[in-house]
């Protein structure tokens, strides 16, 4: 049945980013009264704001869908029986510039998410977000989280302050990869750079367009310096990439390998080989014209069918009514995107209650 | 299996290589520490000329960051796009089943035997005396 969402995992999820005054109720005193007496009192960063069309469609704005998890579910779970969503949060603390303040807010949004969110309904699922800012204590917070089975991903984003192959973060990768976390890239930036390699642009739909070009940035760093065969666990999902970027960039990627492999010897055999055994992507937003024919075709280049992970992207605007996969998916394939897929790429998922 | 006299001994000493034309083949000819290899002198990929490769040893890797170089002037890079080529075998570094040079047996004969025949020496007189190198194509 081609309406049936049974058991469906959602991989992007994203509850309302909480306020600094939500999250200072989960700091201990000193950055609780730091969040006071500094006037924190808003820290968005632009890439989802709270008015643009994207950031949350018409009939659940109005609802307030996104507020609380009894009203997520109600057009999400408990409407179409998916087993789990796992829940993004996109509070922005990949943007503070001091490492401290940011390792405390990403634990309050932790603690929260785990409080607001995750323990009031049993089939949610969160992602650790993680102060990037600084390595060491990025692992402390993987590490605080790694006992809770309910977290199954650590959450990084599109664009920070270098490419996420870079030795420096290897030890977020050994932790992961010793916790059987999932690594999460999603859409996004720290906000510390341009959002392209050639400085700010202007509109918000230049930044949005532009957070593919992080994400080829970020599969080619973590190829390239050999993220994959350090840690040979590992498994990335780039959440909310898109997903047609991808064989295009492939192709150049192992065309150019043929000639300059030398440079990087332990990539011993063709870049798509990793991408297929390593990465996943999001199938929202699914970013082809409308024809039924394009997801065969995709699937066809990146010949693998387990490379897609289901996404609602809730609340973002990425789809109208109910149509949550692209047409054209064959029921073997939709029973891999839905279920099967998400379960061999999150094995916190598969041992949580 | 005709066999081909494509140039003097002396005239590939080893680490050189040289570039021969066998009737419609071009066939670039490499002398490692003595041992003669012959390949198709065109690259599969676009047609380079490996003949006017760089010749490089074997970079490999046990680890991120840890490079190796064994086998040095044993592998040719096509002066194109630089894919990597073993001499010895003919085989590419990137795609080794699929990508590979036609190899031909090639063996050095002192001149003496080769006025004897079966062999053709299409562009110059063998000498008694010399020592040649013989290319056989299948």
């Amino acid at each position: 049945m081609s309406d049936d969402w049974t058991g469906a995992i959602d991989c992007d999820f994203h509850p309302r980013a909480p306020t600094p005054r939500d999250l200072s109720r989960y700091m201990d005193e000193h950055w609780r009264d730091a969040v006071e007496t500094r006037g924190i009192d808003a820290w968005d960063s632009i890439a989802y704001p709270a008015n643009a069309p994207l950031t949350i469609r018409p009939d659940w704005r109005e609802a307030g869908a996104d507020e609380d998890p009894v009203a997520a579910a109600k057009v999400t779970l408990d409407r179409f029986g998916f087993a789990h969503a796992i829940c993004n949060c996109l509070f922005p603390v990949q943007a503070f510039r001091d490492e401290n303040l940011g390792a405390a807010f990403a634990r309050a949004v932790n603690d929260w998410l785990a409080a607001e969110w995750l323990a009031k309904d049993a089939r949610l699922r969160g992602s650790v977000v993680l102060p990037i800012q600084s390595t060491e204590r990025a692992v402390d917070e993987i590490e605080r989280r790694a006992g809770d089975p309910r977290f199954v991903q650590v959450l990084m984003l599109a664009f920070g302050e270098h490419p996420l192959g870079k030795s420096r973060y290897w030890p977020i990768y050994a932790a992961a990869e010793r916790h059987s976390f999932t690594v999460g890239i999603h859409a996004g930036s720290s906000y510390h750079h341009a959002v392209t390699g050639s400085g700010w642009p202007t509109y918000y739909l230049e930044d949005y367009a532009a957070q593919s070009q992080g994400f080829h940035t970020q599969l080619g760093s973590l190829i390239a310096e050999g993220v994959f065969v350090k840690f040979p666990r590992l498994k990335v999902v780039l959440i909310e990439s898109g997903v047609t970027w991808l064989p295009p960039y492939l192709w150049r990627l192992a065309k150019f390998w043929r000639g300059v492999r030398n440079e990087v010897p332990w990539i011993d055999r063709s870049p798509e080989a990793f991408v297929r055994d390593h990465v996943r992507l999001t199938a929202q937003p699914f970013d082809a014209p409308s024809g039924a024919e394009h997801i065969g075709r995709l699937m066809d280049q990146l010949q693998s069918d387990t490379m897609l992970l289901f996404a609602t992207d809730f609340p973002h605007w990425q789809y109208d009514g109910d149509a949550m996969l692209p047409p054209g998916v064959s029921p073997a394939l939709r029973r891999k995107i839905l279920i099967d897929n998400p379960l061999a790429t999150y094995p916190r998922l598969e041992r949580s209650p | 299996m005709p066999h081909h006299v494509v140039a003097r001994a002396a005239e590939i000493p080893p680490g050189s290589r040289k570039l021969v034309h066998v009737g419609e083949r071009s066939i670039v000819i490499f002398n490692i520490k003595g041992d003669l290899f012959a390949l198709s002198d065109k690259c599969p990929h676009k047609g380079g000329s490996l003949s006017k490769g760089r010749l490089t040893g074997l970079v490999e890797s046990s680890s991120p960051g840890e490079y190796t170089y064994s086998r040095p002037g044993e592998i040719i890079r096509c002066p194109w796009h630089n894919w990597e080529f073993d001499v010895r075998t003919g085989r590419s570094w990137c795609d080794p089943k699929r990508l590979r040079l036609m190899n031909y047996a090639v063996t050095v004969e002192p001149g003496a035997k080769l006025v004897e025949g079966p062999y053709v020496a299409e562009t110059f007189a063998v000498a008694v005396e010399d020592n040649y190198v013989v290319v056989e194509t299948k």
